[in-house]
Parts: C-alpha cells; structure tokens; sequence
C-alpha cells in the first residue's frame, strides 16, 4: 500500500519520529472468527489466496486435515484442525482459523529494525511493507503467535494484510466474503465486540460455560478476534497462546538496551576524549630513550 | 618492513596482518550491526548497500572475524597469560593513567590492560558468533526455536555493546600511548618505548639477544 498516499499510521517500525497519522479519524477494525461455526472448509483459505495471488508449491499429507501444513510465505491464513477429547469422553473437532492476530501492540513492529517496514494503520491493522524489509526475522522473534514467515527467494517476511487493500476502499477482507458459514465476521471492533457477545450468550446457553472472546490484553487486544467455546483453555485450539505477551527479552532488547548501550558507547568515547583533553599522550622521553641504552649496553658488557 | 637499525620488532608481519584483517572486520561489523540495533543508525546501512545487503553481508564479515580472531589467539595467547606482575601493575593503574610509569611494576611484553582487551575479545568473539549462528536466518531458522533467537539476539546485542566499549578502549590506548599505532602499522619500537612501557620485555630481548617480538628460547 505503501505506493498510495498513506497518512494514517498510528505506528511505524524503527521510527523514533511521530509517523505520519493525521487522518487518524478513522474506527478501528476487527475481524472476528467464531470458532463454534466454523466447519474447516477452507473457503477462507482458498479466497486469500485468489485475492491475494499467492499458489504455494503442492506439498505432501502429514496425517492432519491440516492442508498445507504450515503458514509460509505464500499462505498467510491456514485451518488448524484440532481433535480433544473433553471430560465427558466427547470427541470435539476444534478447528481455528490460524493468521496474523493484528495486534494492537505489534512485536512485529517492536522488534523490527528497518524503518517503515513494519507500520500500523489508524484502523488497527498491521502491515508489512515488503520493499522496506530487509530480511532478518527478527519480527518472527517478536511476534508471539509464530505467524510471519520470511521468504527464501526474495528475503522477505509476510503474512495476512487483513486485506488491507480491500478494506482501505470499504471492501471486506477476502477470507470474510467467502465463509459459508457466517463464522467470519469483519467490521468495527466495537461492532464486532458486541456481536461476540451475543454468541457468547447463546453458546452458554447450549452448556458451553466457558464460551468467551479472545481479545488477549496481553498485547493490547487485538484485530483478530476469536470466540471460542473454551475461552478459558484457547491453547486447546493448536496452541493458541493462552496468556500471549511480547517476549520480556524482546522488550529488553527494544527497549531499555538501545538508550543504555548508545549511551554506554558516547560515555566510553567521551571518558578517552577528556582523558586526553585532561591528561594527554603518553610520550616516550628522551631519558627513557637513554636508561634503555645503558640497559641494553650493560647487558652486552655482562655477556 | 624495513627496520631502522636499534630499534625492536614488536609484532610480526605476521601478525600485522593479521591484526588489520580483524579490526577491518570489526569496523564493518560495528557499522552495519549498529544499523540494525538502532533505528537513529539505520542510515548506516547505505553503507553497505542497503538494509538487506546489510543483513547479508553482516554474518559472513562475522565469520571471517572469527577466523581471524582465530589467528590472533595462535600468535598472541603466550604473551597473555596472566601473572603476578599484572596484579601489582592493575594496583598501580592510577599512576599509568596520568603518565607516570616511573615506578610501576614492570611489565612482560604486554600490560594487564592489554591482556584483558585480549582475553574480552577472546570470549566476545564466539559468543557474538554462537549467538550470531543462532539468529542468522537465512541458513539457520530451521534449526532453532524461536525462543532460543529471542534469547540470542539478546545476548548478541549485549556482547556486542560490550566489545564495541572494548574497542573503544583499544583505539584509544593505542592513540594515547604514542609509538603504539606503529607497532601495528610498521611493527617495530624504539627501545626507550619498550623501556618505558613494557621493561620486563625489553630486559628479556636484551638477555636472550633477540630483536623482539619474543625473547629467544
């Protein structure tokens, strides 16, 4: 998107300026997926790929219903199915839908060090701008879903965009046009917040108790929200984080080392240069230069 | 290198080299790591091409780096060992510090300074290259989990920070002892140099009737 006039991001990656953001009024999205409705026909996955022009190369069964078997660069959502066998010794099919959970607090973006590569959206979503990637993985370290993937041929990372372009000209995004099933949702995340609510209502109604909407604080909430019928145990559904966070080694790492070790750096630098200012070289004297020559002498002379 | 008559090898040819393909190294990967520590310094980056040349080219001058380090441990290790003299030289420091070697423990052919830059970079150069291995993505993602890149770059950063403060220290030694940075561009000494600043080693040459850089066996 980044060949369109852009000046609404709320956040910009290895920026230490205020991005441009003044057309901020704007309310903030969400897509929502309810797991309870869902029925793995991978609709979603194949009208990403559609929109988004992406073919993987065909790969090989593993034994799941998981096809293909992991989010890569050219696959930016995948059905993850999950059997579980609950406490009445039901088996239960819990199938999510897997992709970037736009978060409000990107670690992508955290932990990225190329300036723009990484923005966010005043609508909340957050999006890879590929000609300012350079390669590095570091938003995989940063992400605490393991959801970008860098491409080995053109060394860059990407995942879903939430059809950013579709949705940047009031489209929905592609996977939300094409469920069948209505268990994916797109709108404003109050909107959206609202209408989990009721699911969540009828699915406690059905003896689901637990039935609540991912929306993880951890990471300020995010733009991809699931209601899931054992919102008290997500990771059930193919290890979804229960408690996700950005990575306290990534916060470290981005945040108190930079200022601390720049200034580590200046304050050494600073020490040399008033040492010499206060202090200056060390000379050899022409005295040094004669005691060594006696030195030297009197060792010839004791030979 | 042609020697003026009088004066003492300090470092090998050898050894000069080697020492230059190091600090070669070491100058290009503090450009182009900084680039991608800190986003002020990301314009460092245009040095080598860009961000992904950048990411590229950082890992392989790492590799070299530590070949070369390699090197510099062979050639430098025995003159390193610490000993009893370095005690009683760190308890004088002070006194080095303002000028005044007049009366300092005498020293071997380096000082406990010298030695501590050497055996830091010595620990700091496979560390940065164990955890550099770890978070170089290209060849290695498929064989760590994330957490363990969350961990090394980490500890990449931070040794790094260190080595840079190390380097630091280094330069500016070799910049305030006057006769230093010759003894790494055309390697020899005078002998009030090694008189003034390393008199143990100057002693020993003259014992053994050698030219420097290592008394004769």
């Amino acid at each position: 998107m980044s060949d369109l006039q852009s000046q609404d991001y709320v956040r910009m990656s290895a920026s230490t300026l205020t991005p441009p953001s003044t057309r901020d009024h704007e309310q903030e999205v969400a897509k929502l997926i309810d797991v309870s409705r869902c029925i793995g026909c991978k609709a979603c996955q194949a009208a990403c790929m559609e929109w988004n022009n992406l073919r993987d190369e065909v790969g090989h069964f593993e034994g799941s219903y998981d096809n293909p078997s992991d989010l890569d660069p050219s696959i930016w959502t995948l059905m993850r199915f999950s059997e579980w066998e609950n406490e009445q010794g039901n088996l239960e099919w819990l199938i999510r839908k897997d992709g970037c959970m736009h978060c409000e607090d990107p670690g992508c973006l955290k932990a990225c060090p190329a300036p723009g590569a990484i923005v966010q959206y005043a609508n909340g979503i957050v999006d890879f701008i590929s000609e300012n990637c350079i390669g590095c993985g570091y938003c995989i370290a940063g992400c605490p879903f393991d959801i970008p993937r860098v491409s080995p041929v053109d060394h860059k990372s990407y995942k879903c965009t939430l059809c950013s372009d579709r949705v940047g000209v009031g489209l929905e995004p592609a996977c939300v046009k094409a469920c069948p099933t209505g268990a994916i949702m797109f709108g404003t995340k109050t909107d959206m917040t609202a209408w989990a609510g009721e699911r969540i209502v009828d699915l406690k109604s059905r003896g689901f108790a637990d039935a609540g909407l991912y929306d993880p604080p951890g990471v300020g909430g995010t733009h991809v929200m699931y209601v899931l019928h054992h919102a008290d145990r997500p990771s059930l559904y193919a290890g979804l984080p229960d408690k996700p966070r950005i990575s306290p080694l990534v916060d470290a790492w981005k945040g108190m080392l930079k200022p601390l070790a720049l200034a580590g750096i200046a304050f050494t630098a600073l020490a040399g240069f008033f040492h010499w200012v206060v202090v200056g070289p060390n000379e050899v004297r022409p005295e040094d230069e004669a005691r060594a020559q006696r030195e030297l002498q009197g060792v010839k002379e004791r030979k | 290198m042609s020697r003026p008559p009088g004066t003492l090898i300090r470092n090998t040819t050898a050894a000069r080299i080697n020492h230059w393909i190091t600090a070669g190294c070491f100058v290009l990967l503090l450009l182009s790591g900084l680039s991608m520590f800190h986003p002020m310094l990301f314009w460092l980056s245009g040095l080598f091409g860009g961000g992904q040349w950048t990411r590229t080219i950082h890992p392989w001058i790492g590799t070299v780096l530590l070949l070369s380090y390699a090197g510099m441990i062979v050639q430098f290790w025995r003159d390193n060992m610490w000993n009893s003299d370095d005690v009683a030289w760190m308890r004088a420091v002070d006194r080095v510090l303002v000028n005044e070697e007049e009366g300092v423990p005498e020293v071997g052919r380096f000082n406990a300074g010298q030695k501590s830059v050497f055996w830091s970079m010595a620990l700091l150069v496979p560390v940065l290259f164990l955890t550099g291995i770890v978070i170089w993505d290209v060849y290695f993602s498929a064989y760590t989990t994330i957490e363990q890149r969350r961990i090394a770059v980490l500890i990449h950063c931070l040794a790094a920070v260190a080595a840079i403060i190390v380097w630091i220290v280094h330069v500016y030694a070799a910049i305030w002892v006057r006769g230093s940075i010759r003894t790494m561009t055309q390697g020899y000494v005078t002998p009030g140099w090694a008189w003034r600043h390393h008199r143990k080693w100057l002693r020993r040459l003259a014992v053994t009737g050698s030219a420097g850089p290592r008394p004769r066996a």
